[in-house]
């Protein structure tokens, strides 16, 4: 029996209309798309597998695209591939033996996993972490910031075709990973955000050689919007391309850039604000075209900020205090019952840990919010349709998602 | 922002040329080491010699990476298992947990992350025990300072203070409260090295974890599994478990002694009997033991428990023996005594008081109405220092002094006294002498002299400071010469400052610098430098036939004398502390049942 899809939700035609993207000439296609049989016997439609190992791909997941032509008139996301069964472990674990775990439910962005757990713990255990701890927390976080909108950077070029932007990005994330890896121990895992607090404080000289890092990421920054935003291929595959309609972003649970680059100032770090995002100035970023290119400029624009936000940081943090709250002996603690859900602002969205304590020395249950699976799974499904074979991989990259964080 | 497009936008990607102009930055030469940084989280690094085989980064790894495994050249001793963290780097994750848990801070990390080798095998290594390149690398992961996982510091015990415990003989310590007692406990990290080396073995750990939990009465059932004076023991064990605890490395060791004593101060006497259970069916047999001491009635219990019939016969008038007539009663309340016998007469044993061998008794008697029979006799005399002038009335034995405060018998309280010697015993007397004092004329003036300086001495620090805090003056390093004696009656003690205790073979023989002399004034001096068994008490005939040595009672493992139907336990074979003496009361005791069930034990 063909297989009849159910269209009925889909846009038959971009709002603004002016997207001069390839895509846009068939929106009055997609609605018969969705009336229309797809009879794969018929020779006009064929299933083409993208992933779970593709250059195209972040990470490990798979789109199962029908395409008519070299249009997808349907995708599927499928993931999976990655599943580990961090939650799962966690319940295993004592409260300070998950703390190692959390980091890798998102390998180029770890910290968020570190702090969003560390807050949970804290918050459940009636701990508050010392001041200095959080003024390093926050930094750390907007390290992983820069460092993640680097790779994307790199990522997004790429995909079309761009492939000299990975290769500067991935230089000064480099030396990024280099400031991270003399505060913390580590350059990818750096488990340095414990509950309780951090593990130290900033290694002498530390300020210095941050800035040095940071006058080297702008200077490769102003080069990449030179090469890559004022560039007349990347405008061609990228304006008007994976357009999100600001209609979309709270049915679809859509945070971070994809938001804000539709004009919605979604931003936890001022919404809700958390560690020290109140003592520090900065705006959201946001745009309004909510095309590939505008998240990718909401993305640049973002990462300046984090720079300035790192700036403020070492200058106001207090260089003396405790790094660590009061914790008891990690190797028997036990939580009382509760449950609490701790959110921040990652590169991609909102990140969460939702954290059940039932009185135990072990989670009773954590799950992990990442942005990617609402971003990468259910919008996707909707954003590929319609999508140009070609441009599927600069569209999935353009929602920034990260598998290993779907996976947890 | 437009998307207009421009010719700007044609011509602008171009500008990437420029960097043909620039240094490669992406090379980096692969011979030359780049070196981790300073905190680097790399390969392992273990100082072997400070490592105590604890064991507690092998609890803390969530990857399970480590295995304690016996190492070469590692003995295992008092306070180290003798075991050193293995790990396998095919589990590990280098989140370095290991490290910041690491008890003593032996375990660290280099900033070394090259490794090559063709066997995987080796990637499980003993850091350390295996030498590796990275062994003497000073950068990478070192614990930072103040960054710990366990709480260093003791939860507070409060006491009297110094004016208002002089003057009385009431407990000192409060013990603590159910909120202190939890704070304590959760400190523990459950190693054991402490169950190694407690004389009775006592499960440390697991009364630990019931403090923890707040489940006494399991608590309770735990001490009592090993040791039925865990009441007393509570309160003036010499705790040497405190001296190996993991935790003292880098802190204050747990108060395991005031731990104990708490679960026994949170049940009422009268759960006791039903928590320490009943007495196995009776087997007919018959057990005499002759002193009502810890040894003596730790064997009681034991055979009691068993099913045994036990009669005691104790020479003086309460049971208890040294705890009762030994210890004074601002560190061991009577009434602590007194509950812990009734939890021992409660399964049946008799005691009776009164009854000195030799006077009211004969072993020859209890030999022919008994099965078997245990002698405790403990150290009851003094020893002298012989020193001219110490025959005098005046030079008072502490044993002696000590039984007569505790029997409230007046010996004619001193204005001003001299102690010789610098143990607990001397603490005890020095202090009971202050409190008297006391209450007599209102001052202390109580001088005690030791032989050995401060760096070694053998009273516990605590006592040490008490007594001061007390207005008690010691004086390290002071050997005694003479006491000196004026019309009949003593005015004090002659010391000279002490070089050396031991001679170059380590055996006992101090010299002195004589030009170093000084007189301590005091109308009594007690000597209180070791005691001994009263082994008279045995008889002529009976000590004939025994196998001694060196003038000790020579006992096998079990106890046993040479006589099959003797046995002999507590301080005058083993000790002297009452935790030694109860070990010594339950090895005498399986000795016993064994000996009373030979087909029992064959089987
Ligand atoms: S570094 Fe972490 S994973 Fe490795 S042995 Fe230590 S505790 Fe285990
Ligand atoms: S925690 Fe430290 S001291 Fe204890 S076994 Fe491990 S390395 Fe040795």
């Amino acid at each position: 029996m063909a297989y009849q899809p159910d269209r009925s939700q889909y846009p038959a035609r971009r709002p603004d209309g002016l997207s001069r993207h390839p895509a846009s000439r068939d929106t009055s296609t997609a609605l018969c798309v969705g009336s229309l049989d797809i009879d794969l016997a018929s020779g006009k439609y064929l299933k083409l597998w993208q992933g779970p190992n593709h250059p195209g791909i972040t990470g490990n997941m798979s789109l199962e695209l029908t395409v008519c032509g070299d249009e997808v008139v349907e995708g599927k996301t499928h993931v999976g591939y990655l599943h580990r069964g961090f939650e799962k472990l966690m319940e295993r674990r004592t409260f300070i033996q998950c703390f190692p775990i959390v980091c890798r439910i998102c390998v180029p962005e770890p910290d968020f996993n570190e702090y969003c757990y560390a807050a949970a713990v804290e918050e459940l255990a009636g701990i508050q972490s010392p001041e200095r701890a959080d003024w390093i927390r926050t930094l750390i976080l907007e390290m992983g910031r820069i460092n993640s909108y680097l790779m994307y950077l790199g990522g997004q070029a790429g995909a079309f075709g761009l492939g000299v932007i990975g290769q500067w990005t991935t230089y000064v994330r480099d030396l990024m990973l280099d400031r991270f890896e003399e505060l913390s121990g580590a350059r990818i895992y750096h488990m340095f955000i414990l509950p309780g607090g951090v593990r130290d404080g900033l290694p002498d000289g530390f300020e210095q050689r941050m800035e040095e890092t940071l006058v080297e990421i702008e200077r490769v920054m102003s080069d990449v919007l030179d090469v890559m935003f004022r560039n007349a291929v990347f405008k061609k595959r990228a304006v008007g391309l994976g357009y999100i309609d600001p209609a979309l972003i709270e049915p679809y649970g859509v945070t971070g850039p994809p938001a804000r680059a539709a004009g919605v100032a979604k931003d936890v770090r001022k919404d809700q604000p958390y560690l020290v995002y109140p003592q520090l100035d900065f705006e959201p970023v946001t745009g309004a075209d909510s095309d590939v290119y505008t998240r990718a400029d909401v993305r640049r624009r973002d990462l300046l900020m984090s720079i300035d936000l790192v700036r403020q940081i070492l200058a106001r943090m207090p260089k003396e205090g405790p790094l660590m709250a009061k914790i008891p002996n990690v190797l028997h603690w036990k939580i009382p019952r509760g449950e609490t859900y701790i959110r921040g602002e990652c590169s991609r969205g909102e990140y969460g840990y939702y954290l059940v304590t039932d009185g135990s020395g072990y989670p009773r249950r954590v799950n992990v919010r990442g942005p990617s699976y609402t971003h990468a799974m259910a919008l996707m499904e909707r954003l590929i349709v319609n999508c140009n074979i070609a441009d599927v991989a600069g569209l999935l990259v353009s929602l920034h998602t990260y598998p290993p964080e779907i996976e947890r | 922002m437009g998307f207009c497009m421009s010719v700007r936008d044609v011509l602008s990607p171009f500008t990437a040329w420029k960097n043909l102009f620039l240094d490669p930055v992406t090379i980096r030469d692969p011979l030359n080491d780049r070196p981790g940084a300073a905190r680097y989280r790399g390969f392992h690094q273990n100082d072997v010699g400070r490592c105590i085989g604890c064991g507690t980064c092998e609890t803390i790894c969530q990857n399970g990476a480590i295995d304690m495994v016996p190492a070469e050249g590692i003995e295992t001793k008092q306070g180290d298992s003798g075991l050193r963290p293995r790990i396998d780097y095919g589990r590990c994750c280098w989140c370095a947990l290991c490290v910041d848990v690491c008890m003593t801070g032996s375990l660290t990390m280099s900033n070394a992350y090259k490794w090559v080798e063709s066997d995987p095998d080796l990637f499980r290594f003993t850091p350390g025990v295996d030498r590796k390149y990275w062994d003497d690398a000073e950068r990478g992961y070192r614990r930072p300072e103040d960054h710990r996982l366990t709480p260093r510091e003791r939860a507070h015990m409060g006491e009297m203070a110094p004016e208002a415990r002089i003057g009385s003989f009431d407990e000192i310590v409060h013990g603590y409260s159910i909120e202190q007692a939890r704070l304590e406990a959760d400190r523990c990290v459950a190693c054991g090295l402490c169950v190694a080396t407690c004389p009775a073995h006592m499960a440390i750990p697991d009364y630990i974890a019931a403090v923890r939990d707040g489940d006494y009465e399991r608590g309770l059932r735990l001490l009592y599994d090993t040791n039925p004076f865990s009441q007393i023991c509570g309160r003036i064990c010499t705790h040497r478990c405190e001296t190996t605890c993991a935790a003292r490395h880098e802190g204050d060791p747990i108060a395991i002694r005031w731990l104990k004593r708490h679960i026994c101060d949170q049940i009422p006497h009268e759960k006791y009997l039903e928590i320490v259970g009943k007495p196995a069916p009776a087997t007919g047999k018959r057990v005499a033991i002759v002193g009502a001491g810890p040894a003596g009635l730790t064997a009681a219990f034991d055979l009691a428990k068993q099913g045994h019939s036990v009669t005691v016969f104790e020479a003086l008038d309460k049971p208890g023996g040294m705890t009762r007539w030994g210890i004074p009663e601002y560190r061991l309340p009577y009434d602590i005594i007194d509950r812990e016998v009734a939890v021992i007469r409660s399964l049946g044993v008799d005691i009776r008081c009164n009854q000195r061998i030799g006077r009211d008794i004969s072993l020859k008697s209890l030999r022919n109405g008994h099965d078997a029979v245990l002698i405790t006799l403990g150290l009851q005399l003094g020893r002298s220092t012989r020193i001219p002038g110490s025959d005098h009335a005046d030079v008072r034995k502490s044993v002696d002094l000590l039984r007569q405060a505790r029997a409230c018998e007046d010996f004619g309280t001193p204005r001003q006294a001299v102690v010789i010697g610098g143990g607990n015993v001397a603490m005890d007397i020095a202090r009971t002498l202050a409190r008297l004092q006391k209450l007599a004329y209102g001052e202390v003036r109580v001088t005690v002299t030791a032989l050995e300086d401060f760096a070694h001495f053998l009273a516990d620090p605590e006592e040490v400071k008490e007594a001061g805090e007390e207005g008690i003056l010691i004086l390290d390093a002071r050997g005694p010469q003479q006491v000196v004696v004026e019309d009949g009656k003593v005015v004090g003690l002659r010391t000279w400052r002490v070089k050396a205790i031991f001679d170059e073979q380590g055996r006992f023989a101090p010299s002195y610098d004589e030009t170093d002399e000084q007189f301590h004034p005091g109308e009594m001096v007690v000597e209180s430098i070791g005691q001994m068994t009263d082994t008279a008490l045995l008889g002529d005939a009976l000590s004939e036939q025994l196998a001694w040595n060196r003038g000790r009672l020579q006992v096998d493992l079990g106890g046993r004398t040479s006589e099959s139907w003797l046995w002999a336990a507590g301080d005058m074979v083993r000790g002297p502390d009452v935790v030694s003496a109860v070990a010594d009361g339950h090895r005498v005791a399986a000795s016993i049942h064994a000996a009373l069930n030979p087909m029992k034990e064959r089987q």
